[in-house]
């Protein structure tokens, strides 16, 4: 489980370090190059919640 | 007095009485300033591992570099090192609680079982946090004679922040940073948030148009280059930061005062949104590139309040001056305090077992001001010098990762020997390249382009590993690490 739930986690790790290196579409107002990496910063911290919600380890904790 | 240094004053107050404020109630042994006797909760963690993306590289560094460089300043939100941090931490944090240790330093001493190894961390660690302190308080000095109109010093500015991050850190140890830095980042994320908007608006009418104008007169600043600071250079940088921003000794320290491993991991969850305010700080970079043409070199630095100057009336300046100067003692006093507990712990104490408790106590109180008249030495006296030893800093920390993460391994392949062996290459070839100013591309030429353009710390790191793995395999039949029973682990 706990592998699962590492690999969950390196899916933003991967996907913040592949670049689309353009200008448009304009979204939000930013060019599409800084818009691609500020979308993983936001699923870095949504993938994370999930692993850390899934994590075996936590529930066990919280119950104690 | 003009109004916006008055604002200053009453910024700089601020902090000192909450810095001292926070000693109360509270016994100060060397654990409890140190590291909070391991109470903090997540907000306080928050703030000071989170808060530590709040520096004067943030005011000044990252709206300069967007300024000169554009779109490869996407590097300074990369939230990979959250999810590093997210599985590395926990099992740090429960070691050294089971072990009841204070510093990154007594880490390695206690996982490889030698403290020399942990006297050789401590002085990687010293030889790093140094010329970070140093940048902070330049970029201090630079905050509050710009939001002062020249009223003070630069010179002046240095001092009394020094003065007064000496005097809450030696009295409160890091409950003063934690307290000072609840202020500075209320204050920092409404105003980068403020102005990041309303100066797009108030120039260009827009972001949408902001970029836009910037993109028709200088369409190179809105994409990476194809050479230099390409696409390899911005994963290989990223990676690299990712690393190693868990390894320098003040952050490293600030994850040992959390409550418990979960207050980390929540921390690793949150701080990546935290990060979306470094997206606004772009805007302010992209905005003056067109309203303030003409920076060049370490003016740049400069180009957040030549910005807010020109727009914003004198007593917003003060209140954008006096939160700058919260961004610079808030990482100076942890800098500070771990650079002195770092000395008397992990180097005092090595040479000289027989110091009690009571005696490294006041040792290290003592070390404080020692430290900061050192740091304003080399302030005042180091000038370009700093530049080279800063980047090499952050190339010495990164090459502490690898042994920590073999450390946590369920069984850990490396000996002492290796992990001595693979850290020293990995300092001595960041030190030769950044003193020789070596690149990939100097080396080798004839490459292809995108490798020429990779960090060169990625080769110091690579060849930390190998040499680590291959003393072990030749050192482990001479004396392997034991393995303590139910020892934490990544895996754990």
């Amino acid at each position: 489980m706990r592998k699962l739930l590492f690999l969950l986690s390196m899916v933003p790790f991967v996907g913040s370090l592949i670049v689309i290196n353009r200008t448009d579409p304009f979204v939000l107002g930013l060019p599409f190059v800084i818009f691609w990496a500020a979308i993983w910063v936001v699923l870095t911290s949504v993938c994370l919640f999930i692993v850390y919600k899934l994590d075996p380890d936590n529930k066990e904790r919280e119950e104690d | 007095m003009n109004l916006s240094l008055f604002i200053i004053i009453v910024f700089l107050a601020l902090s000192l009485y909450l810095g001292i404020r926070s000693r109360k109630g509270k016994e100060m042994n060397l654990e409890q300033w140190a590291i909070g006797g391991r109470g903090l909760g997540t907000i306080f963690v928050f703030l000071l591992l989170a808060g530590e993306n709040f520096t004067t590289y943030t005011f000044l560094g990252v709206s300069g570099s967007t300024y000169s460089l554009g779109a490869p300043m996407i590097y300074a939100f990369t939230p990979i090192c959250y999810i590093v941090g997210y599985w590395l931490l926990p099992p740090v944090w429960k070691y050294a609680k089971e072990k009841q240790l204070l510093t990154q330093s007594d880490f390695f001493a206690s996982k490889y079982n030698s403290k020399p190894f942990g006297f050789f961390v401590a002085l990687v660690g010293v030889i790093s946090v140094i010329p970070y302190l140093v940048l902070q308080l330049k970029g201090l000095g630079i905050i509050v004679s710009e939001a002062s109109y020249g009223a003070v010093s630069p010179s002046a500015a240095i001092w009394i922040g020094m003065l007064t991050a000496t005097v809450y850190v030696t009295i409160s140890g890091i409950h003063g940073s934690a307290w000072t830095s609840v202020i500075k980042d209320i204050l920092m994320f409404i105003i980068i948030i403020f102005i990041a908007i309303y100066l797009p608006f108030h120039y260009y009418g827009g972001i949408k148009p902001m970029f836009q104008t910037v993109g028709t007169v200088k369409p190179e600043m809105l994409t990476l280059p194809d050479s230099g600071n390409s696409i390899s250079w911005y994963v290989s940088s990223c990676i690299l930061f990712a690393l190693g921003a868990y390894m320098w000794p003040h952050m490293f320290g600030a994850s040992l005062s959390a409550k418990s491993a979960k207050v980390l991991k929540r921390n690793n969850i949150l701080t990546p949104i935290y990060q979306l305010v470094m997206v606004l700080v772009l805007f302010i970079g992209f905005t003056a590139v067109l309203q303030v043409p003409g920076l060049k070199g370490a003016e740049v630095d400069r180009a957040l309040f030549e910005l807010v100057k020109r727009t914003f009336d004198p007593w917003f300046v003060g209140v954008i001056g006096g939160a700058g100067l919260l961004t610079a003692l808030v990482p100076t006093s942890m800098l500070l305090m771990t650079a002195a507990t770092l000395m008397s712990k992990n180097i005092y104490q090595t040479l000289k077992p027989q110091t009690s408790d009571q005696q490294l106590s006041r040792l290290t109180r003592i070390l404080v001001p020692i430290l900061a008249l050192v740091s304003l030495y080399l302030t005042f006296k180091g000038g370009n010098t700093i530049v080279a030893l800063l980047l090499m800093a952050y190339g010495f920390v990164v090459q502490l990762f690898p042994a920590v993460f073999f450390s946590l391994l369920k069984r850990n392949p490396v000996t002492v020997q290796g992990a001595f062996a693979g850290t020293f290459i990995g300092v001595a070839i960041v030190a030769y390249v950044t003193v020789s100013g070596t690149t990939i591309s100097t080396l080798f030429p004839q490459l292809p382009q995108f490798i020429k353009d990779m960090d060169i710390g990625i080769i110091a790191v690579v060849l930390n590993i190998v040499f680590m793995l291959f003393i072990s395999l030749i050192t482990r039949k001479m004396n392997a690490v034991p393995r303590l029973k139910n020892e934490t682990r990544l895996d754990a």
